[in-house]
């Protein structure tokens, strides 16, 4: 589903360059569960943003689904986005002054899904994440938890393919920090393709394939042992 | 996305960020009331001048001793004062240009009249029974003058409502009653009907009496202007030609009367009052540009905050068009309020303006409100563009991480 073929990224911060993604070959099958570790600036995020499209890669290819996403114009990418790929942050990236319900359904009012179909899926997602009581809030109502989980109910109310959570439970307590992990791995359980950077070794451990990261490579790739 | 949504979403961020919003609407609101309300009273005072001076007829000129008075020249530089215009020559016009219908002679000045034991500083008038009929007054009670002789002094006079109010009272009888000019004695023989004539000067307030009589109390053998009824048939152009010929004939060959037809003087008035209220115009739409550099800081401000919405919205799949649209969407959206705003606003103030100053149509032209509100949302989409291209330019993730 997924082929990265020597992608680089170089970062320049005044005269310094950075190499966040160093030459990154990587296959990744649908319905994976792959968790990405490393330490603090191995580039991790970077390789998510880039498998997002949020950004472009300087070089090499990468295909998605088969398609050169190089070669895409900016309103394709865009449609990419929107179509096929969910993004769950750190820092959650709600819209403060909507409420969850409208938070949940921007990225189906940004394709035009009538208000109605609308406020139906976002009433199951809501449900199905345990935060239907929650649909009237502002985010600055919301626990922490519960803001991820509205983050993970717009992630996934498109039913993209890929997901990918950037330190998902980077903010949370271990308590709903694992609660948001249960979810995330329902939904891989039913056939989305997972990808999740994570500091907790525990949490990483759980992810069926796992990749570790230094300064801009693959260290180790679980699948190849 | 569907349009209802942009609007609703765009509505939205206005609503929740109201102290930004509140900003925009005044800024914008105020850019327009004022050029709307300074068009409206240049407008209105070119209106209140046109209405003022539209009594004269086309055929109307007015002759005025010296040269150039009307184009604001300087005095001839010899220091030769001109010559006065007097009433054989008044006389003469009348006798000699078949173009010249009727003439009044004007004298005016300043006396005291008085009544029995009531006195009152007014305007003095010298005149003949022409003037009634070349400006159409019409006479409240009694009779107009009715001698012949341009050089009748004959001891009558004619009063404004005003003035006999103040002098007769409640009294019913001012028909025939004497009356004291400074040392000249009159009896009334008719009182003018409302405020008279305008041209600066209210003769509710004023006496009219004969001419050659005026000549006497304020000592002068000048007139202050001929009035000409011009004869149909001749053109105003060449009406004036004739008149100033035979005025440089009496005078020797000296060109040293203005003729001014009240035409010309309309138009050139119209014009300059036009201009005038064009510039005003001009001044208030550079306000209603400030107003849209002030919007432009607040949509810099506010897309600086916003930068990570934007990048959201992107991440969410949304195209760096579609972000634009829904940005710039809320900026002519509130634009537009801010305008109608404005709008409602400067009408408001011109009712109450219209109530204090009663004389004033205040009604702005046309194109004042429909320039207004163009300015305001063309400032609104330009000044809200360039911020906006500069968030959209940035990838997703930049555009994230800056909030
Ligand atoms: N927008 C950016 N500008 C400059 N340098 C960046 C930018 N994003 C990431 N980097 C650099 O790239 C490297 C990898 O960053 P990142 O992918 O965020 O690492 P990780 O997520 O593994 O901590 C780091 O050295 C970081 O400083
Ligand atoms: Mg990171």
């Amino acid at each position: 589903m997924i082929e990265l073929d020597k992608v680089c990224k170089t970062f320049y911060l005044g005269d310094q360059s950075v190499h966040a993604l160093d030459s990154v070959s990587l296959h990744i099958n649908q319905g994976e569960y792959i968790s990405v570790m490393g330490p603090s600036g191995s580039g991790k995020s970077t390789l998510l943003n880039m498998l997002g499209l949020l950004d472009q890669i300087d070089s090499g290819r990468y295909c998605l689904d088969t398609v050169d996403t190089t070669t895409l114009s900016e309103p394709e990418r865009a449609a990419t986005r929107s179509e096929k790929i969910g993004f769950v942050f750190q820092a959650y990236h709600l819209i403060p002054r909507l409420s969850a319900r409208e938070n949940i359904e921007l990225p189906m009012m940004l394709v035009g899904v009538p208000p109605k179909e609308r406020r139906h899926l976002a009433e199951q997602a809501m449900t199905r994440l345990g935060i239907a009581d929650r649909a009237d809030h502002l985010p600055r109502q919301l626990s922490g938890g519960q803001r991820q989980r509205v983050a993970l109910a717009r992630a996934i109310v498109r039913r993209p393919k890929l997901l990918l959570a950037d330190e998902p439970t980077g903010n949370l307590d271990s308590r709903s920090g694992a609660e948001v992990i249960d979810l995330i791995e329902e939904l891989n359980s039913e056939g989305i393709t997972l990808l999740v950077v994570t500091h907790d070794p525990q949490l990483g451990s759980r992810a069926h394939r796992k990749i570790t990261m230094v300064d801009g490579r693959i260290a180790s790739d679980s699948s190849g042992e | 996305m569907r349009s209802w949504d942009l609007v609703l979403f765009s509505l939205q961020s206005l609503i929740r960020y109201r102290f930004r919003s509140a900003m925009v609407l005044l800024a914008i609101g105020l850019g327009v009331a004022a050029v709307v309300v300074l068009t409206a009273l240049g407008d209105g005072a070119r209106r209140y001048v046109m209405d003022e001076f539209s009594f004269l007829g086309k055929d109307i000129l007015a002759v005025l001793p010296g040269r150039n008075e009307t184009t604001g020249g300087l005095p001839p530089v010899t220091g030769v004062a001109a010559r006065d215009i007097t009433l054989d020559e008044a006389y003469l016009l009348k006798q000699r240009l078949p173009a010249v219908l009727d003439v009044a002679p004007m004298v005016v000045g300043s006396a005291e009249v008085s009544y029995q034991d009531r006195a009152r500083e007014v305007l003095v008038l010298g005149s003949t029974g022409s003037l009634l009929d070349i400006r159409q007054l019409s006479l409240a009670q009694g009779r107009n003058f009715t001698a012949s002789d341009i050089r009748d002094s004959s001891e009558e006079c004619l009063i404004g409502e005003t003035l006999r109010d103040e002098l007769f009272g409640a009294s019913a009888k001012v028909i025939g009653e004497n009356l004291r000019i400074a040392d000249y004695r009159c009896h009334v023989i008719g009182v003018l009907a409302g405020r008279g004539d305008a041209m600066g000067t209210d003769l509710s307030d004023a006496v009219l009496i004969p001419v050659a009589a005026a000549q006497r109390i304020f000592n002068t053998q000048g007139l202050f202007r001929l009035v000409v009824r011009l004869a149909p048939g001749l053109s105003v152009e060449r009406s004036t030609a004739l008149i100033l010929a035979a005025m440089t004939q009496f005078h020797q060959g000296e060109e040293d009367v203005t003729v001014v037809s009240p035409d010309a003087m309309l138009s050139s008035f119209d014009q300059v009052l036009g201009v005038m209220t064009l510039g005003v115009g001009l001044i208030a739409s550079v306000s209603l540009l400030v107003a849209g550099v002030l919007v432009m800081n607040i949509a810099l401000i506010s897309v600086g905050q916003r930068t990570d919405e934007i990048g959201l919205l992107k991440a969410l799949g949304a195209s760096t068009a579609q972000v634009a649209k829904i940005f710039l969407l809320e900026s002519v959206i509130s634009s537009f309020i801010g305008a109608a705003l404005g709008l409602l606003l400067a009408l408001i103030i011109l009712i109450l303006a219209t109530q204090i100053l009663p004389g004033l149509t205040l009604r702005p032209p046309l194109w004042a409100p429909l320039v207004a509100v163009g300015i305001a949302i063309a400032a609104g989409l330009v000044f809200a563009w360039l911020p906006v291209k500069k968030a959209t330019a940035l990838a997703p993730i930049q555009a994230l991480q800056k909030g």
